[in-house]
């Protein structure tokens, strides 16, 4: 029952993180200079189905189609403004600017204090579910106190491209390649080598027996075969890029893509497209030619070495990790190959897990020790 | 109580020491005697850094060209990318090595050198090969430009790792049967033997102080910047001025004004200031980004690293082992000088060197800047990393520039690079203790 409670407080949380920011896109979509009494007619439309849509979207035991609400959001508008404006390209286009524009405020806003409002809202929903509902009033209480309890940061770290602009001292501030090395570490502590594939760059990192990087090779001032070459795919075929991997993946026929250059892969798709290529293989084929690009900052790194982490956002895309994996055993032979389910936030582990050694000099695997240790206890 | 207010402190310049002062007289002086070289009656020679055997065209009272330090001094006053895309223009393509396209596009607007002043045309173009397979091709185009006579001296390639008799018999011939008689033709006179031994005398004594720089970095904190410091340092000597009164009085200035430092323990000057904490010793492979070159040198000062070693000040001549111009030996001398360039040794040579350096200096790791458009220094490099961590223990970072087209400097990129580099050594440092 514990487990059933939990999932669904999970859930819930998401669907009331996820119906916050559909409210914040809805608010600016509507005051969107460009809107008009056509458009605002189709807004109404298309949001009552996103909020349809969303109340099934979040259940236990089924998998998010993304972490990310710009892909859900942005696959579930196109696919009602393309029903809406299917003889209107005109305002189909306009639709889509309206979002385009919108979606980067939504993106940008901070909703960093609205823990209290989720949890309540999934507490509430939660209770209302017939296998909680005798217990409401417990739920509540417990709930209450977890959110009353204030977090008491002791360091702070950060790290990511925007770390210039924080306001820490040297000290604070990490490079992602070490906090994804650490980060990785953690999760797996038997890692040698870590892949990312980030936005805008690829780093192949090898770290040693403590998470701490040896060497490593990232792309130079050429982002092709990073994160965004999938964004821009996503964007050429008008879906979200959460959609691509379960379409390259339905693949039978392997339909080589050269480039890796993000411009010139739009133009081989379409090429590809209109010489009759399927688009699930030419998709797949697309997801082979970024991680050949990786295998080659890995081999410029000193190789892959078991055990071998793939970590960043684009270790959730299937279709990408297929292609390592058949990659990797081709060039390397079997590996164990580590995917995370929390693959996206190794970079903020790692990066709490300096903050954390930082103010208490504890290595990494001391506290593994002790973690262990402790669930032992609870066991027992 | 009064209230007390400060003084208002001046905002300070950059801090220039005499030698820099001197060196930057002694370029301003050049490029005039270039600019009036024709009126003045006087030959010109390009020729490369690499291999350059200036002694013998001074000699001979001709005056040197040295189309890469153009090359470099025009991308440091922010020249270079214009010259560059000129060059594209006339059909040069994106992987050639820029310090040639910078040089043929500066031809191509007019010659003007980076001093604003007009750069002589060439009446002998002295070819010197030392490794470079670009530096014939450079040639090859500046033949056809302006239409002058090409001499070149085939220095064999160190494939062994070392220098044989034969190859210096062979590089005197070279000297002997044609060098000299195609200098003198142009020149209209005969070499000096005994006016050549005096240039080679004074080289010598150059050399040897700058080799005394190069050890002061043993010191902690080392007193110089072997790398972003090292390119001024070996600015007289591996350009026009080696053999030359004022090339000597610079080095023995250099050299005291380190020695100073040394005895002040004090860090190196930077165009941020003098170096406070010397938190990281690194040595460098490769030639400096010269386009962002201030921005480049912040990236390593903001972090305390200081370059105590590096390779590319050893291209126009390699003195760290015992080599020295020998006026008693003059020609032998000049083919070894030849031989001993950076660019003329072999990868394992170059492991080699690096790896002493590493030793030498007490290095904490060692960083290689690969350069997109020159395929015979950064070609293997990735190999001579792997091999140089394998036999120092010393991590290696590795980042990717060019020489002097500014397309091709990744800021953001660089110091991200950097950055995790210098992390990662803190972090191994921290693991160890």
């Amino acid at each position: 029952m514990e487990e059933d409670l939990l999932a669904w407080l999970l859930v819930n949380y998401k669907l009331a993180q996820h119906r916050v920011q559909l409210e914040a896109l809805k608010e600016g979509c509507f005051k969107d200079p460009a809107v008009t009494e056509a458009t605002k007619e189709a807004l109404e439309k298309i949001f009552a189905e996103l909020f349809k849509e969303a109340e099934t979207m979040f259940q236990p035991n089924v998998k998010s189609r993304s972490d990310f609400f710009r892909d859900i959001a942005s696959s579930g508008f196109m696919t009602s403004a393309e029903k809406l404006a299917k003889n209107d390209s005109v305002l189909f286009d306009r639709l889509i600017s309206i979002f385009d524009r919108t979606i980067l405020r939504v993106e940008s806003k901070s909703y960093a204090t609205m823990f209290e409002t989720y949890m309540t809202f999934a507490c509430e929903q939660t209770v209302k579910h017939p296998a909680f509902s005798a217990f409401g009033d417990r739920i509540r209480k417990a709930i209450a106190y977890a959110v009353s309890v204030e977090f008491q940061p002791i360091n702070t770290i950060g790290t990511g491209y925007g770390r210039a602009r924080l306001p820490f001292p040297k000290n604070q501030i990490r490079s992602e390649i070490l906090c994804h090395g650490l980060g990785a570490h953690y999760m797996f502590p038997g890692t040698r080598t870590v892949l990312d594939i980030g936005g805008q760059d690829t780093k192949a990192i090898q770290i040693d027996e403590n998470g701490i990087v040896t060497n490593f090779q990232m792309n130079d001032r050429c982002a092709a075969g990073c994160g965004r070459y999938l964004g821009y795919i996503a964007d050429e075929m008008n879906m979200g890029v959460h959609e691509l991997g379960p379409i390259a993946m339905k693949s039978r026929k392997q339909v080589r893509i050269n480039s890796t250059c993000t411009v010139f892969a739009g133009a081989e798709l379409r090429e590809r497209l209109s010489l009759g290529e399927k688009r699930e293989d030419i998709l797949a084929g697309l997801h082979r030619a970024m991680i050949l690009r990786a295998m080659s900052l890995l081999a410029r790194s000193g190789g892959i070495d078991d055990e071998f982490t793939f970590t960043g956002g684009v270790a959730k895309n299937g279709a990408a990790t297929g292609a390592l994996r058949t990659l990797v055993e081709e060039n390397y032979g079997k590996k164990t190959i580590n995917i995370s389910a929390d693959s996206i936030y190794t970079g903020a582990l790692g990066a709490a897990l300096f903050a954390k050694r930082d103010q208490l000099g504890e290595t990494v695997n001391v506290d593994l020790k002790k973690l262990k240790k402790q669930k032992a206890a609870i066991a027992a | 109580m009064k209230k007390i207010t400060p003084a208002p402190v001046a905002q300070k310049d950059i801090e220039k020491e005499e030698s820099m002062i001197l060196q930057k007289k002694m370029i301003g002086d050049h490029f005039k005697r270039l600019c009036t070289a024709k009126e003045a009656g006087k030959k010109v020679v390009y020729t490369f850094v690499p291999g350059n055997i200036n002694e013998l065209i001074w000699a001979l009272d001709m005056l040197p060209v040295h189309p890469e330090i153009n090359a470099l001094q025009s991308a440091m006053r922010k020249k270079s990318g214009d010259y560059v895309m000129e060059a594209e223009k006339h059909g040069h393509s994106e992987d050639v090595c820029t310090y040639v396209k910078c040089d043929i596009g500066m031809l191509k607007k007019g010659n003007i050198g980076p001093t604003g002043e007009k750069l002589p045309e060439p009446d002998l173009l002295l070819l010197s090969y030392t490794g470079c397979f670009t530096f014939m091709k450079w040639f090859e185009l500046l033949k056809q430009e302006y239409k002058c006579p090409v001499v070149m001296l085939q220095v064999p390639y160190q494939a062994n790792g070392k220098i044989e008799p034969k190859m210096t018999d062979y590089v005197v011939r070279q000297l002997k049967e044609k060098v000299i008689p195609a200098l003198e033709q142009v020149a209209g006179k005969k070499l000096d033997m005994n006016r050549l031994s005096a240039l080679l005398e004074s080289s010598a004594r150059a050399e040897e102080d700058l080799v005394a720089v190069w050890d002061s970095a043993k010191n902690r904190p080392s007193p110089i910047d072997a790398y972003f410091g090292g390119v001024y340092y070996v600015g007289p000597i591996f350009s026009a001025f080696r053999g030359l009164p004022e090339c000597e009085e610079y080095y023995k200035l250099l050299r005291a004004e380190v020695e100073y430092r040394v005895r002040h323990k004090l860090g190196p000057v930077t165009p941020e200031g003098v170096m406070k904490e010397e938190k990281y010793r690194i040595v460098v492979e490769g030639p400096p980004n010269w386009t962002s070159f201030r921005e480049f040198w912040k990236m390593f000062y903001d972090e305390g690293a200081v370059v105590v070693g590096a390779s590319y000040t050893k291209v126009g001549g390699y003195y760290d082992r015992g080599f020295r111009h020998d006026p008693e030996k003059p020609l032998e001398s000049l083919a070894n000088y030849c031989l001993g360039c950076y660019t003329n040794h072999n990868l394992s040579s170059r492991i080699d060197i690096l790896e002493k350096h590493i030793k030498d200096y007490d290095a904490d790791g060692f960083v290689i800047n690969s350069i997109k458009s020159c395929n015979s220094f950064s070609a293997g490099q990735l190999m001579m990393m792997r091999e140089l961590e394998e036999r120092t223990g010393k991590p290696g970072g590795f980042i990717e520039s060019d020489l002097v087209d500014p397309r091709y400097f990744s800021a953001a990129n660089i110091k991200n690079r950097l950055e995790s580099y210098f992390q990662m050594i803190e972090a191994k440092r921290q693991a160890a203790a």
